[in-house]
């Protein structure tokens, strides 16, 4: 237990330090955000109606962008086979990593897009549910990210894979995320019924991408 | 099964049985397409159209097929390390792939004349069209970390993560209201279709599914002898 912690500690420092590929995923957020309404024109009942779905897509797609990067230094370095032959199991690490992500990049994006609803004139009634559905999300689609990065870990330029092979996972938890924000669209009509599935998803994510992520990089050190 | 692990006994096998099985395909092939077009009658509702069924439906069930397959022969490469397994998987995958890309094209063609439209976002076409996408993330693997033992089991862990779609694939029309009819030959209770329609849709199915085997024993066989021709490549740069 002390080891992770000291691992969580340690990457913590290094991304509140450095401060790069979470500031990145914050400007590449924000840049989507511009870039919508200009290209759907202003109008402002077409905005309210899309801003949920369009601030999922674009917290989905700022997550994979600073995905890339989870190993890639610790890797380099040799760190990383160092980790797999400690005393804590490595499925651990991966989960310890998949924590510094979430609260890194996943949770402060989350937090912050529901802010940046009111550009898109968000119905304010739907900031809350919309805020929910995020943090709960977030925790699944920080999960998914490390997955991806643990597969393509090796890659000189994995990013578009990792966007190719991760992107249809987040299929789920984009459906039930948008129909938990906007009732209009809701697909069984409950904004509950929404949060406890993707609620459900983050859960089987944080089950299930540890054991995965761990024998994607093993298979990477060996 | 261990035997096969033989790459040379594997080849021989292979050799052995593809011949058969082409010329059981094409039999097949020629038998089924015969009741389909000219002996199987019109539906009283979608008139010629409902022949697409018997080129779309066996393709569907052929994607699904082929991915379950493929994460079977990966599971099994993991727990009983059989060379052949990965190989099996890989030689599937974009034969699967095409089979999904035909399952997308001729029901978007069906979907014209009997929906109105070449495409809508529910729950079925969603989910294969996710099918896709995750045969062709899977290829990306093999593409870009070759094809030594790394890139094997990285492949395994894509392919057991993405399984997750497949009963989405299957369950998706019961699950949700969808425009995608629900099933209707694999449920309970026995097929809703009319036997002077099932029996040319089941020839098709086994003509598809011998396609399968033919052109998946083609690609094992050029996988193996691409591996034997690269060490060969190896041992000849050692020796210079």
């Amino acid at each position: 237990m002390n080891a992770v912690t000291a691992l969580i500690g340690r990457d913590l420092k290094t991304v509140l330090r450095q401060g790069s590929s979470a500031g990145t995923a914050v400007g590449f957020f924000l840049a989507v955000v511009l870039l919508l309404p200009l290209g759907l024109g202003p109008d402002q009942a077409l905005l309210a109606r899309i801003a949920p779905g369009s601030l999922w897509v674009a917290l989905l797609m700022s997550v994979l962008l600073a995905a890339e990067g989870i190993f890639q230094s610790d890797y380099e370095d040799g760190s990383l086979e160092l980790l797999t032959m400690g005393e804590t199991p490595f499925e651990i690490v991966a989960l310890a990593k998949a924590l510094v992500h979430w609260l890194t990049t996943g949770l402060p994006l989350a937090v912050l897009a529901p802010l940046l609803g009111f550009l898109l004139n968000l119905p304010p009634d739907q900031v809350l549910p919309l805020t929910a559905s995020m943090i709960i999300g977030s925790l699944g689609i920080s999960l998914l990210a490390v997955l991806g990065a643990a597969i393509t870990v090796g890659l000189r330029r994995g990013g578009p894979m990792l966007s190719l092979i991760i992107l249809p996972l987040y299929v789920p938890m984009l459906v039930f995320g948008v129909s938990a924000s906007s009732p209009a669209t809701a697909i069984g009509g409950e904004t509950a019924a929404s949060l406890a599935i993707l609620g459900a998803l983050s859960l089987a994510a944080l089950v299930m991408v540890p054991i995965a992520a761990s024998a994607a990089l093993k298979a990477h050190l060996q | 099964m261990q035997k096969l692990a033989n790459p040379k006994l594997f080849l021989r096998l292979a050799d052995m049985v593809r011949p058969w099985v082409l010329g059981a395909t094409i039999v097949l092939l020629v038998l089924g397409l015969y009741l389909a077009i000219v002996q199987a009658p019109q539906d009283y509702q979608q008139g010629e159209t409902v022949r697409i069924m018997f080129v779309h439906v066996p393709a569907a069930w052929m994607a699904l097929f082929v991915y379950s397959f493929m994460a079977l022969a990966h599971g099994a490469g993991l727990v009983f390390r059989h060379p052949i397994a990965h190989i099996a998987a890989k030689a599937a995958a974009p034969i699967g792939a095409c089979f999904t890309f035909l399952a997308l094209a001729t029901g978007s063609l069906w979907g014209k004349p009997m929906w109105g439209t070449w495409w809508v976002w529910d729950a079925r076409l969603t989910s294969m069209f996710v099918l896709f996408l995750l045969y062709l993330g899977y290829l990306a693997v093999w593409s870009a970390f070759g094809e030594d033992n790394r890139a094997a089991r990285i492949a395994s862990v894509v392919a057991l993560v993405g399984f997750i779609n497949v009963p989405i694939v299957k369950f998706s029309v019961d699950w949700w209201n969808s425009l995608h009819q629900p099933a209707s030959v694999l449920r309970a209770g026995g097929p809703s279709i009319d036997s002077s329609l099932l029996t040319p849709l089941f020839i098709m199915a086994l003509a598809y599914a011998g396609l399968f085997v033919t052109l998946w024993l083609l690609a094992m066989k050029a996988e193996v002898l691409t591996r034997r021709i690269h060490q060969m490549q190896v041992a000849q740069a050692g020796e210079a």
